[in-house]
């Protein structure tokens, strides 16, 4: 195969230009399709009936009120399920597709009624009789794990299809699942440090809010099933859809249309399964389309227990680091799992560590599920790690910045045993940010700065697969399982292709996928599309590439290594043919086209996948913020990113994400939080209480500076971007804020708890001080 | 129990029946198709169902299809071909204002209406008229930048 550094004559159509996004203008025209756009012909519409105890039994349900209302076609319970095997979840398979015998938290489905207008389907869950026997309740990780706390699953661990764990250990009361790794003697690192610093922090559960909600359509026609979903993994849903079902994996087909935002909110399976149950029971294609009270019970950001201390030496010198933290993954697994472990790795920081020491837990808790969203487990910890290093900065009358540059790892280091070592240029970045918000410059009262930096395994399981199709007209189009999210996806594998081959971007074409048509993808997660999907886009276009050069020297007579390419032709021998011509020539008459292949896998595919990750996201940042000593209130008043991309495939579109993960770090930090009583009630559960930022909350300046090393095993050297920025970002602002004066150990920073800890402060700090 | 109304929306005449609770935003997708009216928060907070009812951005989750009777609706549909919306959408466009798309609809109404109603010269003022349309996933700057542009231009101070 002709490898693109190799091929003769290359210029840069593509790759590198802030190309206009494929879907701008249908986006600008309000005529770009969503999952509840579309009606599929005798389309029902689904309302659920939701738990109104965080932990009850099913006493008793009848739903023959709620069927015998004129346009219900069917409700769907428990007892629907006897023949299949009812449970689901890629981690644990340990969350009933519909309540059985048994609820867990406040919004748990318990019934799905079917109707002819969405309406009738809503006012018909009056009519579904049920009650209750309310059991204990464990609202939070320290209600869950106190002693006597009740049991939330009873029964064996059951893996699910997708966990990636290893061995799964017995269940131990309402641990979920745990991690954890030690390296060195901590013990005696900590007993001869010259500065320790320790405390107990907590992190808020947050609610993604993707502006289009869960949405699925779903049509169970007895043989097999179509599935039309607001889903980032479309192929992992078919996987659990087909299992759950009991139908083949090619008779359950999967269709993304585009989707008003994920942040990792839609990944994996949510709604699909209720839906395609409620089908399966009406026999027409059933919606289900969630209002926002809803979404926010499918899914959310865990909220976290940490307890963490860091060990120095007088110098500055980083010895030791014992992490403990909590995390609470609500009723089911989930990807909880997962994100403890990403927590877990996240917690050292990018240090050369002595020793550590790192233990994290995943608990069952009787709130809604949490799972994925952006950044996940760094964002969790970042924040607490790079606290307690300024901390020590602090102590020592060090420079901050000074104190990260002697001890952050260099390129090739080793992160973790096993792991792949820094591929990125760790003091470069962070210098970077610290020179965009003025380091050192002097500042006025109740004004601070801070800098933070962490790594994220990112790229998830490296597996991708692609086609490109160059049609007799010359089109090409490419065939693609990553989902388009916002992110740009759609156009990052346009210009991929268009590049390899020559064109302009504006004669690729990018389709959303159907499983029964598009190459499997592992997952839209991670950060991984441009440099997983995207690789093997790249393959792809090149083998169409090798097929036309093949045509080309057989038809022009001349060897390949004469051949130029440019302008959607070849050049050879003093002739030129287009790729139309050459397709044609090919095939003979206009018909025929060329279709490439490309797959990305761990082993035997490409380099650069063997080692996990598939790249370390560098989650870097800056803020400058001023407090209001009187009220409280905290202005984030300029914020820095580092996109470390290896090589930028659309810089505009790079820019993009970290302002967006900016925004939603300052969200992170500064006020979003699920709030949830003592009996599991989300108390907080519409947009006019649970605040997300607005056009009022966007700093003044937002810099954001792409890095481009070369250094990604994506096409042309990329990595993927959009997620560290909101972990990096909160770790910033809280150093910032404590740099002000104000030290935090329990996120958001609302004014309450920033007054608070300075009425703390002023009666205590004299002592600490001196 | 139903109405009977007589509105125009994007500039053609609808005369019929619409029952009494019946919301703006239902009415608008699922009878009229118009799917650029987008349901999200349904509380009158993330602005992307809005449309302008004789100019005045309305959020359509909370106003009644009854209530725009003898009015005029515009929805980004009717927006579309406008020298505003070409203009608008090319700033979008320039600055890469547009990700997911939800809001984006939302955003442009809301563009509209103010276009010469307020005192547009300032980035604040613009902030705090625009913030009842959320965007999760753009960060806001871009559209800010897109918006300026397009409000510097129609600028009658700046002519």
């Amino acid at each position: 195969m002709t490898r693109l550094s190799e091929t003769p004559g290359r210029v840069g159509t593509a790759v590198g230009l802030s190309v206009e996004r494929v879907d701008a203008r249908d986006k600008l025209a309000g005529k770009a399709e969503f999952t509840g756009d579309l009606h599929p012909p005798f389309m029902l519409y689904g309302a659920v009936l939701r738990s109104p105890y965080a932990h009850a039994l099913i006493e008793h349900l009848d739903v023959r009120g709620a069927q015998d209302i004129d346009g219900v076609v069917a409700v769907l319970t428990g007892d629907d399920l006897s023949d299949i095997d009812p449970y689901y979840g890629h981690a644990l398979r340990d969350r009933p597709v519909v309540a059985i015998g048994k609820v867990r938290f406040v919004g748990e489905p318990v019934a799905v009624v079917a109707a002819v207008t969405q309406a009738i389907a809503d006012a018909a869950l009056a009519a579904i009789e049920v009650s209750y026997e309310p059991l204990e309740v464990a609202a939070s990780v320290d209600a869950a794990l106190a002693p006597g706390a009740p049991l939330i699953h009873e029964g064996a661990v059951r893996p699910g299809l997708a966990h990636g764990l290893g061995t799964l250990p017995e269940r131990e009361g309402n641990i979920c699942y745990s991690y954890g790794f030690s390296r060195g003697d901590t013990a005696s690192a900590f007993d001869t440090a010259a500065v320790v610093v320790e405390g107990e922090y907590r992190f808020p559960a947050v609610y993604q809010y993707s502006m289009e909600t869960h949405t699925t359509i779903a049509h169970h026609r007895g043989d097999d099933i179509v599935v039309w979903s607001s889903c980032q993994h479309p192929f992992l849903v078919r996987q659990e859809i087909s299992e759950l079902f009991g139908l083949a994996l090619d008779r359950v087909e999967v269709i993304v249309p585009y989707l008003g935002g994920g942040f990792g909110s839609k990944s994996y399976t949510k709604m699909e399964p209720l839906t395609v149950a409620m089908s399966r029971k009406a026999g027409r294609p059933v919606r289900i389309l969630n209002r926002v009270d809803e979404s926010m019970v499918t899914t959310r950001r865990h909220n976290m227990k940490c307890r963490m201390r860091t060990a120095a030496g007088a110098d500055g010198e980083l010895v030791a680091r014992e992490v403990e933290m909590w995390l609470d993954t609500g009723a089911y697994a989930d990807n909880g799992p997962r994100v403890t472990a990403t927590a877990g790795d996240a917690a050292p920081g990018p240090y050369r560590w002595r020793a550590m020491d790192v233990k994290a837990h995943c608990v069952y808790t009787t709130t809604s599920p949490s799972g994925s969203y952006r950044a996940f487990g760094s964002t969790h910890v970042q924040w607490i790690g790079e606290s307690q290093v300024d901390e020590i900065a602090r102590r020592l009358g060090l420079d901050r910045l000074e104190v990260r540059r002697a001890n952050l790892l260099g390129r090739g280091e080793e992160v973790r045993p096993g792991a792949k070592g820094v591929d990125a240029d760790l003091v470069g970045d962070i210098e970077k940010v610290a020179a965009a918000i003025d380091w050192g410059a002097p500042r006025g009262p109740n004004r601070g700065v801070g800098v933070s930096i962490g790594l994220l395994a990112a790229g998830a399981h490296p597996v991708s697969m692609a086609t490109v199709r160059l049609g007799p007209d010359g089109g090409v189009t490419v065939l693609v399982g990553t989902t388009e999210l916002g992110q740009g996806a759609r156009t990052v594998m346009g210009q991929i292709a268009a590049e390899v081959l020559g064109l302009e971007s504006s004669r690729v074409r990018v389709i959303g996928t159907d499983t029964a048509y598009t190459p499997y993808d592992r997952s839209t997660g991670a950060s991984r599309s441009t440099t997983v999907a995207g690789k093997a886009v790249e393959e792809a276009a090149l083998d169409v590439l090798d097929a036309l050069l093949e045509t080309a020297a057989d038809v022009l007579e001349v060897d390949r290594e004469q051949l130029t390419i440019g302008g959607g032709a070849v050049a050879g021998g003093g002739r030129t043919m287009s790729y139309e011509q050459l397709v044609q020539k090919r095939f003979g008459l206009a018909g025929g086209e060329l279709i490439g292949h490309g797959r990305v896998q761990p082993r035997g595919g490409s380099g650069g996948f063997a080692d996990g990750p598939v790249f370390w996201e560098i989650c870097v940042a800056g803020a400058e913020v001023e407090v209001d000593t009187e009220t409280g209130v905290v202005t984030v008043l300029r914020t820095s990113s580092v996109a470390d991309v290896g090589r930028a495939i659309n810089p505009q579109l790079i820019e993009r994400q970290d302002e967006g993960g900016a925004l939603q770090g300052i969200g992170n930090a500064m006020f979003e939080e699920m709030r949830f009583n003592d009996d599991g009630l989300l108390l907080n559960d519409t947009l006019l209480d649970y605040r997300i930022p607005s056009f009022e909350d966007v700093p003044a300046s937002m810099a954001c500076t792409i890095v481009e090393n070369g250094d990604g095993p994506g096409p042309f050297g990329a990595k993927g971007c959009g997620e560290g920025v909101l972990a990096g970002l909160p770790a910033a602002i809280v150093n910032a804020l404590a740099d002000a004066g104000v030290a935090m150990t329990e996120l958001p920073l609302t004014p309450e708890r920033v007054w608070n800890q300075i009425q703390k402060q002023r009666t205590v700090e004299p002592k600490e001080r001196t | 129990m139903s109405e009977t109304i007589s509105a125009i929306v994007n500039g053609r005449a609808f005369d019929g029946e619409v029952e009494a609770n019946e919301l703006l935003l239902d009415f608008l997708r699922d009878r009229l198709g118009l799917i650029g009216v987008r349901q999200s928060c349904e509380v009158q907070v993330c602005g992307t169902c809005t449309v302008l009812v004789d100019g005045s951005p309305v959020s359509s989750c909370c106003f009644l299809a009854c209530d725009v009777d003898g009015k005029v609706v515009e929805t980004i549909e009717g927006l579309v071909g406008t020298p505003f919306h070409d203009e608008i959408s090319e700033a979008f466009v320039r600055h890469a204002a547009v990700q997911c798309g939800f809001c984006t609809p939302g955003m442009l109404l809301t563009a509209k209406a103010l276009m010469g109603t307020t005192d547009l010269a300032s980035e604040a003022a613009v902030r705090h008229a625009m913030a009842g349309n959320l965007c999760r996933c753009t960060g806001y700057r871009s559209i800010l930048d897109a918006l300026m542009e397009v409000f510097d231009a129609h600028d009658p101070t700046r002519a």
